[in-house]
């Protein structure tokens, strides 16, 4: 039961990371969206066998990570969430992809390799966006996806979600502690209530979700969601952007680890 | 000042289940003054509440601010005039910031950010939090949480504050801070409540509900004292003009 209270506090830890006031933080929100595309896009576009290619691009979260003072544990935590469902799609690749090669002497097959890129490039893509949220706050980061001129609808649906998980998972609680409390000695819920317990639940939260829109709508709410005003961007953020920008294009196009390699055997020699 | 004059005409609502909940009320509220709204539960104050808040609308009559019937049209400009405080802060304060939450209201009606801070600022002065602006909603304590729900309604600066049980669920003290408060605004003030120490002090005019039909209407200080018509609404005399629960004995009738 705790669980759930715990958790409940832990999904708002990205809220409260994005309140920091690092350098990280203090750009332009839109910068920030940016950039993070931009790294989503390289990643993704690395090959399914290429994951020597994929590892300079570690740099980029573990900077942020550096940068913006976020601890490691809650991002981790969320991506140990998805990745059931990475392995889920990856874990057949072994027994497709059969062909096999020759790595220090042992026989691997190819998918074994394309499996872990996939788990790699997973890692990478989920910790840029959760740390886009984290250095960012939610809110600022649906402004920004506004400037881009995406649909107020689109840009909504996702805010609203974001804050109606939260009031689902607090009428969650509530309705589990009133469970427990009757019936001492049970693991979890017996199976002859689930239906009932989730009709009841679904009601709730619908009654809840009205009542939440209906104050929205006495403070003047009519389908745009304000989140306050952006400072202009400055030099400093492009500076920022690009930097990032050029280096993601240099992962792509040229091989870093196996030019540092060649270099320093190259020296060695 | 007819602007802040709020007027219901024969109010009639029906739920779709043909529950009738408000049956001919009629009353006018005028500038400045302060209204209680009691009675049992279900005898149709949250109804009435939401009525002239234009959450619904009536089946039969209507209601107007300054004159405004409130209707679709209008509700823009009624809502800026009417604030209403939910029984329930949780229901009310959603962002991430108590400083969020209190500009919510201004930024929709597209106010320049400078005049939203001032606002927003204000506000939190107003009821005492300006120290907890940075803080997420959901950390704050029962009396807090009410703090910030009023001020995410005054930052709008309506005419008429409507509240819906603005003392329930709070400790002695955080009840006393609210209602502190309550006294300190000039607005045009509608309170619901159960709580009818808390309207003896702080309304001067209470409108009795029973069944969805208006069962009394005038001064506070005749009304709550007259024990006949509370009992037949489901209600009581107010606790302090009670008799004393140790030796029985009348308490002194202040309001002779």
């Amino acid at each position: 039961m705790s669980k759930i209270m715990n958790s409940l506090y832990n999904m708002r830890i990205l809220d409260d990371l994005a309140r920091k006031e690092t350098f990280i933080h203090k750009l332009h929100p839109l910068v920030k969206l940016l950039t993070t595309v931009s790294y989503l896009a390289v990643v993704v576009s690395f090959g399914k066998y290429d994951i020597g290619g994929l590892l300079p691009l570690l740099l980029y979260p573990s900077m942020i990570f550096a940068l913006a003072e976020i601890p490691l544990k809650p991002i981790f935590i969320r991506i140990l969430i998805v990745s059931p469902l990475i392995i889920g799609i990856g874990i057949l690749n072994p027994f497709f992809d059969d062909q096999t090669f020759l790595l220090v002497g042992t026989e691997i097959s190819r998918g074994w390799v394309t499996f872990l890129s996939l788990i790699i490039r997973s890692g990478l893509t989920v910790t840029a966006a959760l740390l886009l949220i984290a250095t960012t706050g939610m809110d600022r980061l649906g402004g920004a996806l506004r400037m881009l001129k995406i649909p107020r609808i689109f840009v909504l649906q996702l805010l609203l979600t974001y804050r109606y998980i939260s009031v689902l998972m607090e009428e969650v609680a509530r309705t589990l502690r009133a469970y427990s409390l009757r019936a001492p000695g049970q693991k979890g819920v017996h199976r002859s209530a689930w239906g009932s317990l989730a009709g009841q639940l679904i009601l709730r939260t619908i009654d809840r979700a009205q009542r939440i829109y209906e104050a929205m709508c006495l403070r003047g709410f009519t389908g745009e969601y304000h989140t306050g005003g952006f400072k202009q961007i400055r030099v400093w953020d492009l500076t920022y952007l690009g930097a990032w920008v050029l280096f993601f294009a240099m992962a792509r196009i040229y091989n870093i680890p196996m030019l540092l390699g060649s270099f320093i055997t190259g020296v060695i020699r | 000042m007819s602007h802040h004059k709020l007027e219901v005409k024969d109010l009639h609502y029906s739920y779709p289940d043909e529950h009738k909940a408000v049956k001919g009320m009629s009353f006018c509220i005028y500038h400045g003054e302060s209204v209680g709204i009691i009675g049992a539960n279900g005898a149709g104050k949250s109804t009435l509440l939401m009525l002239l808040m234009g959450i619904l609308f009536p089946s039969q009559g209507e209601v107007c601010v300054a004159d405004v019937k409130v209707t679709k049209k209008t509700l823009p400009m009624i809502r800026q005039r009417l604030g209403m405080v939910f029984q329930d802060p949780d229901d009310q304060l959603f962002m991430t910031t108590v400083y969020d939450d209190v500009a919510f209201g201004p930024r929709n009606y597209k106010l320049d950010e400078k005049e939203v801070e001032k606002r927003v600022l204000q506000a939190l002065e107003m009821v005492g939090i300006a120290h907890l602006k940075d803080r997420a909603p959901f950390k704050l304590s029962g009396g807090e949480k009410r703090a910030a729900a009023i001020a995410s309604v005054l930052s709008m600066q309506p005419d008429i504050l409507v509240m819906d049980e603005p003392t329930a669920a709070l400790d002695p003290k955080s009840r006393r801070r609210v209602m502190a408060l309550l006294h300190s605004f000039k607005h045009t003030k509608i309170i619901t409540s159960h709580d009818l120490d808390m309207i003896y002090e702080t309304c001067d005019r209470t409108i009795v509900i029973k069944n969805g039909e208006i069962a009394a209407d005038g001064l506070t200080s005749e009304i709550l004292v007259n024990s006949e018509l509370m009992d037949e609404c489901g209600l009581e005399v107010p606790l302090a003009l009670q008799n004393c629960p140790v030796c029985g004995g009348k308490k002194i009738d202040f309001t002779l």
